[in-house]
């Protein structure tokens, strides 16, 4: 469904749509998955993001939503002096991503302490953007909702449990979607909510042994 | 929204109301936010415009690559046949939001970053020689919004999938629908001023140099604002284009689908291939890199 509010918007510092504003989504949400201000980050561009993107500021946007700025913000300009200034180290460079992904796509790796996540996201046009894989797992996130993220073992009724604490606490699931790498390991769960995850969900669920990582994610579209 | 303007067009006859007000009550009936959320939402978009055409005008912008700027200040000082008509202030505002969105300014995407400068162009160029309230003004950035939603579900709003028509050619259909919108027109002859615009866009290429939205994007966003003027006075003139608007937009699509992938924002053919073109794209993104 088609909003008018998708042709009469974003509101966002130029050049592109695609290579500026869906490039800073594709930065918040990697800082999301760190839970904050990472240390640092490795930015790899492939396709027509590493072709026109210095040119159309992709990597200041990436640099900018690393640092939390959403793409409407005139900060972005500057993205790369002030994650200097912040002590926020950014290596950019050029590559050729396997499995034929969209041409405008970046693989960012953040850390932040002991942390480390790597995330791969596509940038469609229009400033939408679908996040494609997080560390190694495939999943398939717009963003466009509070998203929660969880790697969980690979064992029955993880799913119920988690559902549970969360209609507990009154959050509710719009969307889900659960992948792994290989059966009896470590599966991926992505939550996408109407409201940001309760901290009293967020709390119970740190204490079920399975879950191994969890992430609460503010919407970045 | 709509996926058929002449089914929006029957409708709003129907109703004995506006394209614009058709689209607020439609966009509300799908749901997702209450009238209130719509037009404040509307009302920023307008708000944003208007600074944009502001710090364009001025003229000390440069683009990133350093090739645009500057020429909206030109445009703001006439001196041809049309100086000091509406015609001229279309274009200088057309060309300064695109001037503002080269320079990592802030803009709205309308539909895109690239076609940002024809819908600010166009109505607030008209509203600088009449006085018409944001009330109306909102209301003509509703009618847009309704013909870029039939354009993206029939057609496309991408240069990548569709050349320039798709980009700055339903951004000119948008503007002359919402020209029509706030000069008091009639829904029908919103739909004929988009058809009337749209097809003197058709077959338009996507063609940047070095693939950055610089040249001669910024010059067809000026462009695509006098095309939508053309499709307004001819349509308030009474003339009907023969080819339903509908059909004028599947066209746009069809051509779009059939392009060489040369002329869709690839940089690869067009004026991004000429001699000149190949030249400065080079020399500025050698010195980005430097940077």
């Amino acid at each position: 469904m088609v909003s008018l509010l998708d042709i009469i918007g974003p509101v966002m510092v130029g050049p592109s749509s695609s290579h500026t504003a869906g490039a800073c989504r594709i930065g918040l949400f990697a800082r999301g998955l760190v839970g904050g201000q990472p240390d640092s980050a490795k930015v790899e561009l492939h396709g027509s993001f590493a072709r026109t993107g210095q040119g159309h500021g992709t990597d200041r946007a990436i640099a900018g939503g690393l640092m939390g700025f959403f793409p409407d913000d005139e900060r972005l300009r500057h993205s790369l002096e002030l994650a200097e200034q912040a002590g926020l180290a950014i290596a950019f460079s050029n590559t050729k991503l396997r499995g034929d992904p969209h041409p405008n796509t970046a693989r960012i790796t953040v850390t932040r302490d002991k942390q480390e996540a790597v995330v791969v996201g596509s940038s469609l046009g229009a400033g939408r953007v679908l996040i494609t894989s997080i560390d190694g797992f495939p999943v398939e996130v717009t963003g466009a909702y509070p998203t929660l993220v969880f790697v969980a073992h690979d064992e029955p009724g993880i799913v119920a449990a988690v559902s549970t604490l969360l209609a507990r606490e009154g959050d509710n699931i719009a969307t889900m979607r659960v992948s792994r790498r290989a059966k009896g390991g470590q599966a991926i769960h992505i939550y996408e909510l109407d409201a940001p995850a309760s901290a009293g969900a967020l709390d119970a669920m740190r204490a079920v042994p399975a879950i191994v990582m969890l992430r609460s994610i503010q919407r970045v579209a | 929204m709509y996926d058929s303007l002449n089914e929006a067009v029957t409708q709003a006859q129907a109703d004995g109301i506006s394209l614009g007000e058709l689209a607020l009550r439609t966009e509300v009936a799908e749901g997702l936010r209450s009238r209130e959320e719509v037009q404040s939402a509307l009302q920023r978009a307008l708000d944003v415009m208007r600074s944009a055409v502001a710090r364009g005008l001025p003229g000390d912008l440069r683009s990133v690559s350093g090739l645009v700027g500057g020429d909206a200040a030109k445009m703001s000082k006439p001196v041809g046949p049309l100086a000091g008509t509406v015609f001229t202030e279309v274009l200088a505002a057309a060309l300064a939001v695109q001037e503002v969105n080269a320079a990592m300014g802030v803009i709205v995407a309308a539909p895109t970053a690239g076609g940002a400068g024809v819908l600010p162009g166009v109505l607030l160029g008209l509203s600088k020689r009449n006085s018409i309230s944001d009330e109306k003004l909102i209301h003509g950035l509703a009618a847009a919004g309704l013909v870029g939603a039939v354009v993206a579900v029939r057609a496309s709003l991408s240069g990548a999938e569709g050349g320039c028509q798709a980009e700055t050619g339903a951004a000119a259909g948008m503007a002359a629908a919402a020209g029509i919108e706030i000069l008091g027109g009639t829904p029908e002859e919103a739909s004929h001023a988009v058809a009337l615009t749209m097809q003197g866009t058709l077959g338009l290429v996507c063609d940047p140099l070095g693939g950055l939205v610089e040249i001669p994007c910024v010059f067809r966003n000026a462009t695509g604002g006098a095309l939508a003027l053309a499709g307004i006075e001819m349509a308030l003139a009474g003339i009907r284009f023969p080819i339903p608007v509908d059909e004028v937009i599947d066209t746009m699509g069809e051509i779009g689908r059939t392009m060489d992938v040369r002329y869709r924002e690839t940089a690869g053919g067009g004026l991004a291939a000429t001699p000149t073109g190949r030249r400065l794209a080079k020399e500025r993104l050698v010195q980005i890199r430097k940077k």
